[in-house]
């Protein structure tokens, strides 16, 4: 985690409508290919749906851990089309 | 000299902001030491829920619209003139007249649009209820509608983010009603892994869609849309055929954000998520559907928000410390058919609870269409 250059961090902390997700699904459409979009959750779903949205597309899961403190979700995911 | 607050945008947020405070500092701005000036691009108010109702003509549009003017607390000033430029560094807002505001205080509440150019071939055959004419556009097509497939696609972001799920029962309902539910089907598509991003309105939508023989599809994100074969294409890689494409999507901030450059690639303001200032401005507040907030674009997450910016606003005018915080509150009424609705209520910190839905909630909702205009003022 230390070695990738995260382009946008997105803090979904807290949200339930639209969601960790959508607010994901949001940048990567908005983003260049190649971009490594973070995105911040503390809903457990997140760790997830997250993974399994992009292995439906097609985009590549860099990582999804849960945070030092135990009380969220980072999940890192690259635009690879 | 008198400190001007000057509010951009003439909707929900706005709206209720400019009335709280010059309700609240009628004093002040009597004697002269704060103006209150409201700037909007259009003389009409229209309540943009009653678009789901007017869809299938279970409403009328101009019923829920009102002029601006009639909704403001005497003591603020309207300006209808589109905001053209936002100059912080100098402290002003420039018009489409060329006429300039001077503020000491800036709030923000411009919106979100619906941009059908957000992708290939869909403003070219898309229907939609988001905007006052795709509605009436939409409704001659819903109400003569003999049979055939309507789908539903829905992009991110956008606001009301439970209308199209409304839209889909009500419209199971209408076509049982008028005896031709078996020639119509009905497809709802929805970008994630489940009916809606709140869990628990999904969980009960499901069997719902199951028993009414509402179809789905779900991890569905549309692409393109292929206007001559009437199909959409999905990054999922789903083709879907349709009669008539009812599309909800992407939208993007009000254009004056967007040349002012202080938006984010979609146009939405970065705000703070407690106090709702925009990053990096001390004295210009964001609310509403023009934040970049992680929270729905709806009416009511506005109208929590403007009793926060109002509150701070005239604690910072009074020279007090503002100490009004936004958690995250939202709540909204979910319609499940034509006579009986449901609601959820949540926070950055407390999760939906949705309860069964009664044909008694369906009529409150029926009466807030109607007692909305009191919210505008800042009275209820």
């Amino acid at each position: 985690m230390a070695d990738v250059k995260v382009d946008k961090s997105i803090d979904a902390r807290g949200s339930y409508c639209p969601g960790p997700l959508m607010e994901l699904i949001k940048s990567i459409k908005g983003a260049e290919v190649g971009s490594v979009i973070e995105v911040l959750s503390s809903d457990l779903g997140s760790a997830k749906d997250i993974p399994e949205w992009v292995a439906k597309v097609g985009h590549e899961l860099v990582y999804n851990e849960k945070a030092s403190d135990g009380e969220y979700w980072r999940i890192a995911v690259k635009k690879v089309k | 000299m008198a400190k001007n607050v000057v509010i951009l945008g003439g909707g929900t947020g706005g709206t209720m902001v400019a009335n709280h405070l010059a309700r609240t500092m009628r004093s002040e701005i009597k004697r002269g030491e704060i103006s209150v000036t409201q700037i909007t691009a259009d003389a009409d108010h229209v309540y943009q829920p009653s678009f789901l109702f007017a869809a299938i003509n279970h409403a009328r549009i101009e019923d829920y619209t009102r002029p601006q003017q009639s909704l403001l607390s005497p003591g603020v000033n309207l300006v209808v003139d589109p905001a053209t430029k936002i100059d912080t560094g100098a402290n002003k807002v420039i018009t489409a007249s060329g006429a300039t505001f001077p503020y000491d205080k800036l709030v923000i509440a411009t919106g979100a649009y619906p941009d059908f150019n957000s992708m290939p071939g869909l403003a070219e055959v898309a229907d939609n209820f988001y905007t006052a004419e795709g509605t009436v556009k939409l409704r001659e097509k819903l109400t003569n509608f003999t049979g055939g497939k309507i789908v539903i696609t829905i992009d991110v972001p956008h606001k009301c983010p439970v209308a199209p799920l409304e839209l889909v029962f009500m419209l199971d309902e209408l076509y049982r009603e008028k005896g031709i539910r078996d020639k119509v089907d009905l497809l709802y598509t929805y970008p994630i892994g489940r009916l809606h991003s709140l869990e628990p309105v999904a969980t009960w939508a499901q069997p719902e869609f199951e028993k009414r023989g509402i179809n789905w599809e779900c991890f569905c994100n549309v692409d393109s849309v292929d206007p001559q074969k009437k199909v959409v294409n999905t990054l999922e890689g789903s083709e879907i055929p349709f009669d008539i494409l009812i599309s909800i999507p992407a939208h993007k901030g009000a254009q004056v954000i967007i040349d002012s450059e202080l938006g984010d690639e979609g146009g939405f303001i970065p705000t703070d998520r407690y106090t709702l200032k925009a990053d990096g401005y001390d004295n210009i507040y964001v609310l509403g559907d023009a934040t970049n907030l992680p929270v729905s674009k709806a009416g009511s997450t506005a109208h929590y928000e403007a009793d926060v910016v109002a509150e701070n606003l005239i604690s910072e005018l009074r020279g007090l410390t503002p100490s009004h915080y936004y958690d995250g509150k939202v709540f909204c009424f979910v319609e499940a058919g034509l006579n009986k609705a449901t609601y959820v209520s949540f926070s950055y910190t407390k999760p939906p609870t949705p309860t069964p839905p009664t044909e008694m909630i369906h009529w409150f909702k029926l009466a807030f269409n109607e007692m909305y205009w009191l919210s505008a003022r800042g009275i209820l």
